[in-house]
């Protein structure tokens, strides 16, 4: 399992890279894995406003639908449209795939997320 | 739970397991994509041990199968394999499954996982004809070989002089190979008793043959539409509404369990299986509404991405209002999604007769 040591991390698999008010989510590469070929993306609306825990989209692999889980409250600024056409790179390659952008509503939130460290030993306990 | 001969040999291939039908069985490798390319383009093997083996014998055999089955089982002499299906009293699906004629007095019934205890108990409960019926599933392994690349590799194994012909098996050392399958391409099909199942396993891999698991079944199955119980197929669900008349004999002068329910459907359908390809962005997937003009027509059977054809298809069962209606929707998460009607197999059969 690969995981980088500049992003946050939820416990729905969610990884997140914050840029001062700016939050960059997409999913991990355990996600990816246990999902297995992802074949299938839905996108919210640019300016949807989200709040944590929320459902903004969807992932399907040949297999299964997964919701995915907001880990933080905000405003949706970005969606990367490119994975409609190609939801395939999810799976090459998780963390230069970033799914959406949020502005964020609440500062506190991210004091919740996990270190690198703290996700793979949460992944740990998954298995 | 249960675990096949060749679980161990998952395990080494690092293979993702999951429950099915009672068996830990492994649901990819590592990629269902990638298997079920190997199987369309070289050749993929599949532990499908969990598949149920009911042996029948004794003299009154044929008229006990006949009694039994939907299909003319005196078509097939020793040798061959005949696919048909159990009917209930009311023409809906007990199950399917394929006959293997071993001798005039003995025969095969290979049926689904999820079924193989109901079949027992319904053939005892429907032995009327003194036959012996005995249930070895326990006993047997089944390992498919499956793709253009199958009738080279099969060679490759012990003792096999010759190749059976489409549906006839020959038998070499114990071991019961069939050219059947369950994917749309070529191959065979293979029983040993479990003891043998790890030996013949490996030397397949060796020969060239990459391990897939369930989930490259299930979409080469349905790309292929072939019917899969619990999905297409249910007790409530008769073969003639799944499109199988072909394998009902209803004039079958023996008759069989079922036949005058199954003669009503034919004369007068209210459902119909047919194939929808989505015209916007989504996955039809099992259980989702289908709507003709707003009004509900149907149910989704099995839905896939598919990955040979590129494209996202449905098989559905329909009600007879909408038989002849082209465009359909397809409810995906409260959303109506267009979707037209296709021709079935969405998959060219590739089999070698």
């Amino acid at each position: 399992m690969e995981t980088r040591n500049n992003l946050k991390y939820s416990k729905t698999h969610e990884w997140i890279s914050l840029e001062g008010n700016e939050a960059v989510i997409g999913i991990t590469d355990f996600a990816q894995n246990s999902l297995g070929d992802i074949v299938f993306v839905e996108l919210p609306k640019t300016g949807k406003e989200l709040k944590r825990d929320d459902d903004f989209g969807i992932v399907e692999s040949v297999k299964a639908v997964s919701d995915l889980y907001s880990p933080l409250s905000g405003k949706v600024t970005a969606v990367n449209e490119a994975l409609e056409t190609t939801p395939e790179n999810i799976n090459t390659s998780p963390y230069d795939n970033w799914i959406i952008k949020l502005e964020m509503s609440s500062s506190k939130e991210t004091d919740e997320l996990l270190d690198e460290a703290g996700y793979i030993s949460f992944c740990e306990q998954e298995e | 739970m249960k675990k096949t001969a060749l679980y161990d040999e998952h395990v080494k291939q690092n293979a993702k397991i999951v429950e099915f039908s009672g068996f830990m069985l492994p649901v990819s490798y590592s990629s269902i994509i990638k298997e079920h390319e190997a199987v369309r383009n070289k050749a993929g093997i599949f532990d499908v041990s969990h598949m149920g083996q009911l042996f029948v014998s004794g003299e009154n055999s044929l008229s006990y199968l006949q009694h039994l089955c939907t299909n003319d089982i005196s078509a097939i002499g020793t040798g061959k394999v005949i696919y048909t299906l159990f009917c209930n009293e009311k023409g809906g699906t007990v199950d399917d499954l394929i006959v293997y004629r071993i001798s005039d007095s003995e025969y095969m019934c290979v049926v689904n996982a999820a079924n193989t205890e109901k079949d027992y108990e319904w053939m005892k409960i429907n032995n009327h004809h003194g036959v012996l019926v005995k249930n070895l599933s326990a006993e047997y392994s089944q390992i498919a070989l499956q793709g253009p690349d199958a009738e080279r590799i099969i060679q490759k194994l012990p003792g096999i002089a010759s190749l059976p012909a489409f549906f006839s098996f020959i038998t070499v050392s114990d071991m019961i190979i069939s050219r059947t399958g369950y994917t749309g391409e070529d191959g065979f099909e293979l029983y040993m008793k479990n003891e043998k199942a790890p030996g013949v396993w490996n030397s397949l891999i060796d020969a060239g043959a990459e391990p897939a698991g369930l989930g490259a079944r299930d979409t080469l199955r349905f790309e292929a539409s072939l019917t899969l119980y619990g999905h297409e197929l249910t007790e409530e669900i008769s073969p003639v509404e799944a499109g199988l008349s072909y394998f009902i004999k209803p004039d079958k002068i023996t008759g069989f369990i079922g036949q005058h329910s199954v003669k009503d459907i034919l004369q007068n359908r209210q459902r119909f299986l047919i194939g929808l390809q989505m015209l916007e962005r989504g996955i039809a997937r099992e259980g989702y509404e289908v709507l003709a003009h707003g009004q509900k027509a149907g149910y989704v059977t099995s839905g896939s991405y598919c990955p040979t054809l590129g494209n996202n298809l449905a098989m559905a069962l329909i009600d007879a209002d909408y038989k002849d209606t082209d465009n359909f929707e397809v409810i995906i998460r409260n959303n109506s999604v267009k979707a037209k009607k296709v021709k079935m197999p969405f998959y060219k059969k590739r089999y070698k007769r």
